[in-house]
């Protein structure tokens, strides 16, 4: 049998079941094994190709560990200022309205320094996608509390674990922008499962096609997991997370278009 | 078409100039004493004819990150504040400089530190021309004397603003902003259908992608981006150094002073002169780039030189370093929001001459 097939016998275009997609660059992810990242951004990167997007397509970075996301996907972006990439996208979706236009943030960006660009941004209604990574800590400068750190939980300047009488309460940010007017979907969701990846992608995809109604702000949360930060292996921390964060951030849709509800 | 000729405040002629340049878009946020910028525009409605869009938003913070956007995909972008506003937006500006994105930033002086006044002051001097935010930049700073340079210099920032891929901040005053001037408004002009080659617009199978950041992770590489700027900085010093003389060819004592206290010393050149006293101003229209070798040139046959600055003496720092120790350098003029009078200041330079 060995010899009857060898490997360039399989390795040929009709066998063909996956493959990278052409927005993807060849530069290597930055990121660590076993994190969330890499996988939305393939996620993303599918659904622009998928939708034709490329050419109309205009990202916005954050600061945080996706701060070199414009080196991984081959499209038009702007790196914003730590917390401000909604205002930039504003800008941008207001000068060129027939662009896509997306922010990637994570929670330290979006929902600590940059809270009034994101809520005021979802209030107003711009016709833009904010994508939110949530996976509880600052990553890039090494495992701080972040907004969205939830009760008890480690973390370098939290290390007796999140007392929420002296450092406050996690912030529930989609929940916040849920009850916005000018939101029009909101939607949590995670890309830890093969299950998941797929719903995460299919709430993405309609996120991507309602920006084409113009009818308002679209905002997924991927709740997501920080291995290094949170000192567990990838394995570990997909249950931690499981375990811990979705309790205090339930995966599903928290607003969804009202022609939809009404089917 | 012919120029139209309207009687205007300051700030006013700022926003009818931009839309007649042609500008894209317009992000503010409410201060005294500038607020009839974001005003005018709201009331005139540009995005219903020239299509240039106008919008409040909820901070300077936000407003000056819009301002990043919208130059970033290659749009004539502008803001503006006044001294506080403008503190807040120095985090903007300095992601805008190492980004090397042009736009315009108008500051309508006020009185400082901290909520200080909102009477017209010229304190923010060091924040306009030094850099401002952090890092090493600059910005191309234009010092407007009048309602009508406040409408003029408007298109003039845009040209600079496109032409170094820098941003140009207008330094004015709330004493010119506020005040009613005859002006002659150019004819509109349309709006850029041009797209610069390194605009992030969506990228077509034709090109590479753009990225616009200021972030470069490798210190050799940082360091060749710091000399370019630097480089760049040092053209402009070459070529866009802008300034007025008055009275300067028989002068034994000059004044250097920009916006508001130059048209308060031309005054008291006048008065001087009347007394016997040969004065003359020079006015710096750019200041930065700042008319250092000519005040050099100058030095060589004043008997001194007075600053003149609603402040407590921010310019003066720069007539020093261009003098050079030829002559002996005086700062004057008032603060806390108090316009200079001209008589203050020619008692001023009799007590240097006495004093000398």
């Amino acid at each position: 049998m060995a010899e009857a097939t060898g490997i360039k016998d399989i390795i040929k275009p009709e066998n063909l079941v996956y493959k990278k997609t052409g927005i993807m660059t060849d530069n290597v992810l930055s990121y660590c094994p076993g994190c969330g990242h890499g996988t939305t951004h393939r996620i993303l990167a599918e659904i622009i190709e998928e939708e034709g997007l490329q050419s109309q397509t205009i990202g916005i970075c954050p600061v945080g560990c996706s701060v070199l996301l414009y080196n991984f996907l081959d499209i038009d972006w702007q790196e914003a200022a730590h917390g401000r990439a909604p205002a930039l996208a504003t800008a941008v979706k207001r000068l060129l309205p027939d662009r896509f236009v997306f922010t990637y943030q994570g929670d330290g960006d979006l929902a600590a320094i940059g809270t009034a660009e994101t809520i005021h941004a979802c209030n107003r209604g711009e016709n833009i996608l904010i994508i939110f990574i949530n996976n509880g800590i600052y990553g890039m400068t090494g495992g701080q509390m972040a907004p969205t750190t939830i009760p008890g939980m480690k973390s370098s300047t939290s290390p007796y674990g999140r007392d929420v009488k002296l450092m406050g309460n996690p912030l529930k940010m989609t929940d916040i922008v849920a009850t916005l007017p000018g939101t029009y979907y909101v939607t949590r969701q995670s890309v830890h499962t093969p299950a998941n990846v797929r719903k995460t992608k299919k709430a993405m995809k309609k996120a991507v096609q309602y920006q084409k109604l113009d009818k308002g702000t679209c905002f997924v949360e991927i709740v997501s997991n920080c291995p290094s930060n949170w000192k567990m292996t990838p394995v570990e921390s997909n249950k931690w997370m499981e375990e811990n964060m979705f309790p205090y951030y339930p995966l599903g849709d928290l607003k969804v278009p009202e022609e939809q509800t009404n089917k | 078409m012919e120029k139209e000729l309207r009687l205007m405040k300051g700030n006013e002629a700022v926003a009818e100039a931009a839309i007649r340049a042609g500008a894209d878009g317009y992000f503010g946020y409410p201060i005294t004493p500038q607020s009839e910028i974001l005003e005018y525009l709201m009331q005139a409605k540009p995005y219903t004819t020239t299509g240039m869009v106008v919008l409040q938003a909820e901070s300077e913070v936000a407003a000056i990150n819009m301002v990043y956007g919208g130059a970033a995909c290659g749009k004539k972008v502008m803001t503006s504040s006044s001294s506080p506003g403008i503190s807040l937006k120095q985090e903007g500006i300095t992601y805008i400089a190492g980004a090397e994105l042009p736009c315009l930033i108008v500051n309508v002086v006020r009185g400082g530190p901290g909520l200080g006044t909102i009477q017209p002051a010229q304190s923010d001097y060091f924040q306009a021309v030094k850099g401002g935010g952090h890092g090493d930049y600059h910005l191309i700073v234009l010092a407007p004397a009048s309602v009508q340079e406040m409408a003029d210099f408007v298109g003039l920032s845009f040209d600079l603003a496109f032409k170094y891929r820098n941003p140009v901040m207008m330094l004015s005053d709330g004493a010119i902003g506020q005040m009613m001037e005859k002006v002659w408004l150019s004819p509109q002009k349309e709006r850029s259908k041009t797209v610069p080659e390194w605009a992030t617009t969506g990228k077509p199978a034709t090109r590479k992608r753009n990225i616009i950041t200021s972030l470069d992770l490798d210190p050799n590489a940082q360091e060749l981006f710091n000399k370019k700027l630097t480089d760049k900085y040092n053209e402009i010093r070459e070529k866009e150094v802008r300034f007025e003389e008055f009275q300067c060819e028989d002068a034994e004592y000059l004044f250097v002073a920009y916006g508001t206290s130059a048209r308060v010393c031309q005054k008291a050149v006048q008065l001087c002169r009347i007394a016997g006293i040969k004065a003359g101003l020079l006015r710096p229209v750019t200041l930065f780039p700042f008319p250092s070798k000519r005040i050099n040139e100058l030095a060589d046959k004043m008997k001194l030189m007075i600053s003149v600055e609603m402040s407590a003496g921010q310019m003066v720092e720069d007539v020093l370093l261009s003098v050079n120790g030829k002559v002996p350098v005086f700062h004057f003029g008032r603060m806390g929001g108090i316009v200079t009078a001209p008589d203050e200041v020619v008692e001023f330079l009799k007590s240097k001459i006495i004093g000398g």
